[in-house]
């Protein structure tokens, strides 16, 4: 009778887990922002690796430090510091000073994630609270971009990538405004070709829509992304617009135009779609991006800014909890197929 | 008559790794007698059983040990021919002591079943059979352990339409229900005929999952023809075969919250629980035994088994000879089963298998998984296969706020079926919490 082995562990059933754990997400996310991370640096040249890079530092290092100071067991091995960090420094612009990069790495993890209550509780997306800061503390170098495709982008650096530390940046690579801005300032838009391909300027990350589509549908293949909310956001947009165009062509861009440039993409496919900062039913996540994609032409449009994406999602973030309020699924049972 | 694959079926619900076809090409063996067999006098949701032996009494094996009190109760028999030893307390799945008889079978007895009073099926009237089947002792097999006599009793004021035969069998590595369907289709017809004359129902359906074509052809085949059966055939799905949704899944009706299925003029019974009426009922005979699957990794003779009620599960993993490295094991299979604290626990009518993982299953590896915060990533809404709110319930669960869980987000209509648990990222026992709310929610309502 004794052949059996004398102690058993209990625990509550299910017996058995899907697999896909939050380390795993997190990481799938990581491998769908490769491609964009290495067209980033093949437009942008060594600058933007080094933005990704000192990005990618700077927010590990934080959650590290905060969490050894907190005296909590250290969090960065559930990967989601690491996803912040690679969308923070996506959403930069290639040329920005480290230093200031650094600095809104400090800031995104410290006030957008830990303050809030560290993983699951950031009611914003962490790497968007960075950049609002960024965008805050330093327009002038936040809104100044670098052209793609120089041909010394692998050997030299920008001057204004080494910058000392509060000392006013110099700038002397050849720069060039974004498709957006050329639109709303000069009425010219970019040919679609060039913003799918990402032959444009503008942030590191933002600028090519094919390989972020691609990232996306990897995701989503792997159940690992809300589909329902880039699809919403493009929706809308591509609605919004195309109703103001139809009436306006000279004032107003075309549908594609306004997909495809600027931040919209990369911010519909991965950040919006944080699944800690967005509703959790599918209806919730259809009127979120609609929100979100209302809000970005309304900026786009009729805004002093020229991009609107950003706002757009950390407004609709705070709205998010609300919307989980509003729609709720209806219970088995007590809906009107109910008896 | 047969309509192979119907799209409908319920929404949400997981698809867990079957592991069926370990042991669904077994046929069912009869299990050895072990030494001591402990019956419990509550095998059944409702009153014990009151018994009707005492100690040192010799009994035969199918002869009434324990009769029915009241209405929602039971009766019990002797799994075996021997003599009753004690009538004592016995430990039991949930960790409580039960009352119980300890049996000792004669080694060599012939184990000749005894039968009691026959009830045919031509001349039986409704009361007759649903006397007859509570006097058999049966319950619900499929793992409810209801008495099954009570649900044909239709509320007042509401007729029965359609009987629905569970053979959907949904819980990974079981099947039990896939074997008797294939190797005792006599029986559950004859058990259609009892039932659909104690319900006054129209229309039968036997339901099946998708991982068991063959059972449903058996079935479709011999099926007489004056019987009003379909056979359909469900996509795989788990938690199918809970009452609620297979009923949705067949009829696309919906118990109302809180309802039963007369409400929607539906009756579901189990397809062993049916097979066991068709047998035993015309010889009056009672549930001795039943069908379970032990399986899983940590077993070696995996298969499925016509074991005595009141067999321990010691002895039960040491004839099938359980891995030296088993770690967990549970009753029924791993969504919804149990977990065995003490391996001298009988086997009762309610259990449908004996699950055993090893430590390569519940090790470092794969089964202690770290628990992070909720990500709010909706997995456990979009399975749900009753739209209720586990990311909300979890966090309220968490701080105790269990008033709230029950009135605003339904928690007492969870039945517990692990779908939530089992996609949960985060790792967060879900169903766990739920099961500790509503028993502290019962715990505050009863009166002191």
């Amino acid at each position: 009778m004794s052949e059996l082995k004398k102690y058993l562990e209990i625990g509550s059933s299910p017996h058995i887990t899907s697999g896909d754990s939050v380390e795993v997400i997190m990481r799938n996310v990581v491998f769908a922002l490769i491609p964009v991370c290495a067209f980033a640096v093949y437009t942008f040249g060594a600058a933007a690796a080094l933005v990704l890079v000192t990005a990618i530092i700077s927010c590990i290092f934080t959650e590290q430090i905060l969490c050894k100071v907190t005296g909590q067991p250290s969090t960065i091995g559930d990967w989601s510091v690491g996803v912040t960090g690679l969308l923070y420094g996506l959403t930069l612009p290639p040329d920005l000073p480290l230093w200031m990069v650094a600095i809104g790495g400090v800031f995104a993890v410290a006030v957008g994630k830990f303050l809030f209550g560290g993983l699951g509780s950031n009611a914003f997306n962490p790497a968007l609270v960075g950049r609002a800061f960024l965008q805050a503390a330093f327009p002038q170098a936040m809104t100044h971009w670098a052209a793609p495709l120089g041909d010394s982008r692998f050997f030299e650096l920008p001057s204004s990538t080494l910058a000392l530390p509060f000392a006013q940046p110099a700038y002397d690579a050849v720069t060039e405004a974004t498709p957006l801005a050329l639109m709303k300032f000069d009425g010219i838009q970019a040919v679609d070709r060039d913003l799918l391909l990402g032959l444009t300027s503008g942030s590191a990350g933002e600028t090519c829509a094919i390989l972020i589509l691609l990232g996306g549908a990897y995701l989503v293949a792997r159940n690992m992304m809300n589909w329902r909310i880039p699809i919403s956001i493009f929706a809308t947009v591509a609605v919004i617009t195309w109703a103001f165009n139809s009436y306006d062509p000279a004032s107003f861009a075309r549908p594609t135009f306004m997909l495809f440039s600027g931040g919209l993409m990369l911010g519909a496919v991965f950040m919006a779609t944080d699944m800690v900062a967005s509703p959790i039913t599918n209806a919730g996540c259809w009127l979120y991006g609609f929100l979100i994609g209302g809000l970005v032409v309304v900026i786009r449009f009729w805004g002093g800014m020229t991009e609107g994406v950003m706002y757009a999602i950390l407004l609709a973030n705070a709205v998010s909890p609300h919307i989980d309020r509003l729609i709720k699924p209806t219970v088995f049972g007590t809906g009107k197929g109910a008896g | 008559m047969l309509d192979i694959v119907r799209k409908d079926s319920f929404r949400n619900g997981v698809h867990p790794p079957e592991h069926k076809g370990e042991t669904s090409h077994l046929a069912i063996r009869r299990f050895a007698f072990a030494p001591e067999l402990l019956v419990p006098l509550t095998q059944h949701l409702g009153a014990p059983a009151i018994p009707i032996v005492r100690e040192g009494q010799e009994v035969v094996r199918g002869q009434t040990i324990a009769e029915p009190d009241g209405f929602v109760s039971v009766a019990m028999h002797s799994p075996a021919s021997g003599v009753v030893k004690r009538i004592a307390l016995a430990p039991s799945i949930s960790g409580a002591m039960v009352p119980s008889v300890y049996l000792r079978p004669y080694p060599a007895s012939s184990q000749e079943v005894n039968d009691g009073e026959h009830c045919d099926v031509a001349t039986a009237s409704p009361d007759d059979i649903i006397k007859a089947i509570q006097r058999a002792g049966i319950v619900g097999l499929g793992g409810a352990a209801f008495p099954t006599h009570v649900k044909l009793k239709a509320p007042e004021g509401k007729h029965l339409d359609t009987l629905i035969i569970n053979g959907v069998e949904c819980e990974p590595y079981l099947t039990t229900d896939h074997r008797v369907m294939l190797e005792q289709t006599a029986d559950i017809f004859l058990g259609v005929r009892y039932l659909l004359r104690a319900t006054g129902a129209r229309e039968v359906i036997i339901a099946v999952e998708a991982n068991k074509q063959d059972a449903a052809r058996k079935l479709q085949q011999d099926c007489p023809e004056d019987l009003p059966i379909s056979v359909r055939v469900c996509p795989v799905k788990y938690p199918q075969g809970a009452e609620k949704l297979v009923i949705k899944s067949l009829l696309g009706r919906e118990i109302p919250s809180g309802g039963l299925p007369a409400d929607v003029h539906a009756i579901c019974v189990n397809v062993a629980t049916t097979a066991e009426i068709g047998r035993l009922l015309p010889r009056g005979r009672g549930i001795q035994e039943r069908v379970i699957t032990i399986g899983g990794p940590g077993i070696q003779r995996k298969g499925n088994y016509r074991i005595p009620i009141g067999t321990t599960v010691r002895f039960a993993l040491q004839e099938t000879g359980a891995a030296s490295n088993i770690s967990r094991v549970f009753l029924g299979g791993p969504m919804m089963g149990p977990a065995v604290s003490n391996l001298d626990i009988p086997i009762t009518k309610g259990t449908s298998g004996i699950t055993a993982f090893t430590t390569a299953e519940t090790g470092e590896a794969t089964g202690h998984k770290k628990v992070y915060p909720c990500i709010h990533c909706a997995r456990c809404v979009e399975s749900c296969p009753l739209f209720l709110n586990p990311t909300q319930l979890g966090l309220l669960a968490k701080n105790e706020e269990y008033d709230q869980m029950a009135e605003e987000f339904n928690l007492m209509d969870c039945f517990e079926c692990g779908a939530c648990s089992y996609v949960c990222p985060s790792h967060i026992p879900l169903v766990q919490y739920f099961r500790l709310a509503k028993k502290m929610l019962r715990k505050l309502s009863a009166p002191a």
